[in-house]
């Protein structure tokens, strides 16, 4: 049986950063595994830009910033495997993959779990009416649009205002199409203000807040599509009804991760990152596991997608190289107030070098003396200001070990609260 | 004074930009924010991406954008004179597709290496 240092399952951003840095680290035999017939994942069909403002320092869009890594990848000796399927997972590191060469076990010291995300679908969100053609996805719509060139539909309304579905409608709009509205449940976008503004202002689509679709019409093709008035807690608010004339309903209503694999072979899945439950150097339970990139935590941007890989794949190299890490009495991290989830979960310090990052998302938006407070019990032990956070975007600070060096694990979990400074 | 969203980062910072004062720019995190607000007033400006038709390879278009931002007001004349065009693989990431798109002295170049 062929045997890798490390087999990378997934050759979006995520797997490219990790096998890179797992290279650099002085790994030498590294398979990157990837679905489709080429990497790059999900930036091949983004070809917005604004990609890469952190990590690169400059505004790329989807296939530049993946063309990077790509172009990285084709400097070292990692080996890909394209157009192929990973099957099967074992904790003791085999690997099946189906492929147009056959079928295949393979066997790893490592493994980096990169598989990313898909989107939520209609019956997700349970939208009644008929079932007609023409409601998809807004991300599989990018991609017939960007990838296949076809035009998706002419008359448009979009439900969900996270990113994905503004850029589509600046995008159809650009194409050709009238965007009728932009419907959100909220009383804000769920996206990015600038993507409020450069996609959804700039081309004065209507968007439509405190609204959702509460029906679909049409026999063959979507005909019609309702919208009704939603109160403080979402419930339908009767004779709010608005109707629209319209072949097509794109959904941008949610990511979840591809966690299939991760949970054949008995990793715990987070219920509510939807990922992989890990340590500081994102390892997952299983040893020589590790998770990175939207498979673990779904991320708003790929630079932060790219930092996390990295660390995943340098921790991968430090496994395969060093052994498993001896720590056992890991610190516990958990959410405190105010906060929906941390990553990583667990954290074991006689594997930290200097620092930790944290990623976290807040529960609601917090003004201009917000900040992020971390302690274990009543005990502070950090404090991080910013200046806004919102439910949408996710946030990170950077904690010192000598922080948390000689904090006993017995006194209970370290948590992670968010709060409104006082002046 | 008004109120202008800055779209040249995922910070979104809320920009004030004084049209009584020589368009000075407050409430912006870094310097480029003041030349977006200014321009956001003045001559709005925008990044254009969007495809071109591709032949000879097995992927049927081919991501292009606009090296530097072009006015607003022309986006959608750049569409229609982006339809127009039909470019032939292989193709280089950063390779000109339209050289001078619309005069306006900005070229409209590929985003991606295609075989």
């Amino acid at each position: 049986m062929t045997t890798y240092q490390l087999i990378v399952i997934g050759g979006g951003p995520a797997g490219l950063a990790a096998a890179h840095a797992a290279w650099e680290a002085g790994l030498r035999s590294i398979l990157i595994i990837e679905r489709s017939k080429h990497l790059g994942g999900i930036l091949n069909q983004c070809i917005h830009n604004g990609f890469g403002l952190h990590h690169f320092g400059e505004a790329l869009t989807g296939p530049e910033y993946a063309g990077r890594f790509i172009d990285l990848i084709a400097q070292t000796g990692v080996e890909l495997l394209t157009d192929a399927t990973v099957l099967r997972i074992t904790a003791d590191r085999e690997v099946s993959v189906s492929s147009t060469a056959g079928f295949r076990t393979l066997r790893a010291e490592s493994i980096v779990l990169a598989m990313g995300c898909r989107e939520r679908s209609r019956g997700a969100v349970g939208i009644p009416g008929t079932r007609p053609a023409g409601v998809i996805t807004a991300g599989t719509a990018q991609m017939y649009m960007n990838q296949f060139g076809y035009s998706v539909g002419r008359r448009v309304v979009i439900r969900g205002t996270g990113d994905i579905g503004l850029i589509m409608a600046r995008r159809m709009t650009l194409e050709g199409a009238q965007v009728l509205a932009c419907i959100g449940a909220g009383s804000t976008a769920d996206g990015l203000a600038r993507n409020v503004q450069q996609c959804i202002h700039d081309f004065n689509i209507p968007l439509l807040l405190n609204h959702t679709v509460t029906e679909v019409r049409g026999k063959n093709r979507v005909e019609q599509v309702v919208a009704m008035q939603v109160d403080s807690r979402r419930n339908v608010i009767p004779g709010t009804e608005k109707i629209f004339d319209c072949d097509t309903l794109l959904l941008s209503v949610g990511l979840i991760p591809e966690n299939e694999l991760t949970r054949s072979v008995g990793i715990p899945i987070d219920s509510r990152t939807g990922g992989a439950v890990v340590f500081e150097n994102n390892e997952t339970a299983v040893p020589g596991i590790f998770a990175c990139g939207n498979v673990l935590q779904v991320h708003d941007l790929v630079d932060f997608v790219t930092s996390e890989s990295v660390r995943a794949g340098k921790a991968a190299a430090d496994y395969v190289l060093h052994g498993e890490c001896t720590d056992t009495n890991a610190l516990e991290l958990a959410a405190g107030d105010n906060v929906k989830y941390t990553v990583p979960m667990r954290v074991r310090r006689g594997n930290v070098d200097k620092s930790i990052e944290v990623f976290l998302r807040v529960k609601k938006s917090f003004g201009e003396n917000a900040c992020i407070v971390v302690k274990q019990g009543d005990r502070q032990i950090a404090r991080y200001k910013r200046a806004y956070m919102s439910a949408s975007s996710m946030e990170k600070f950077s904690l010192p070990l000598a922080l948390f060096e000689s904090l006993d694990p017995n006194d209970g979990a370290v948590t992670v609260c968010a709060t409104e400074q006082e002046a | 004074m008004t109120d202008v969203i800055c779209i040249v980062c995922p910070n979104s910072c809320r920009l004030k930009v004084d049209e009584k004062n020589d368009y000075k720019v407050t409430g912006n995190a870094c310097e480029r924010g003041v030349s977006y607000g200014r321009d956001e007033l003045l001559n709005p400006i925008r990044v254009l991406t969007t495809t071109v038709r591709l032949t000879g390879s097995e992927e049927c278009r081919c991501p292009v954008r606009t090296r530097a931002p072009i006015p607003r007001a022309k986006l959608m004349d750049a569409m229609s004179a982006i339809a127009a065009v039909s470019v032939a693989a292989p193709v280089t990431s950063g390779q000109v597709i339209i050289p001078d798109l619309l005069g306006t002295g900005v070229d409209l170049i590929a985003t991606r290496t295609m075989n």
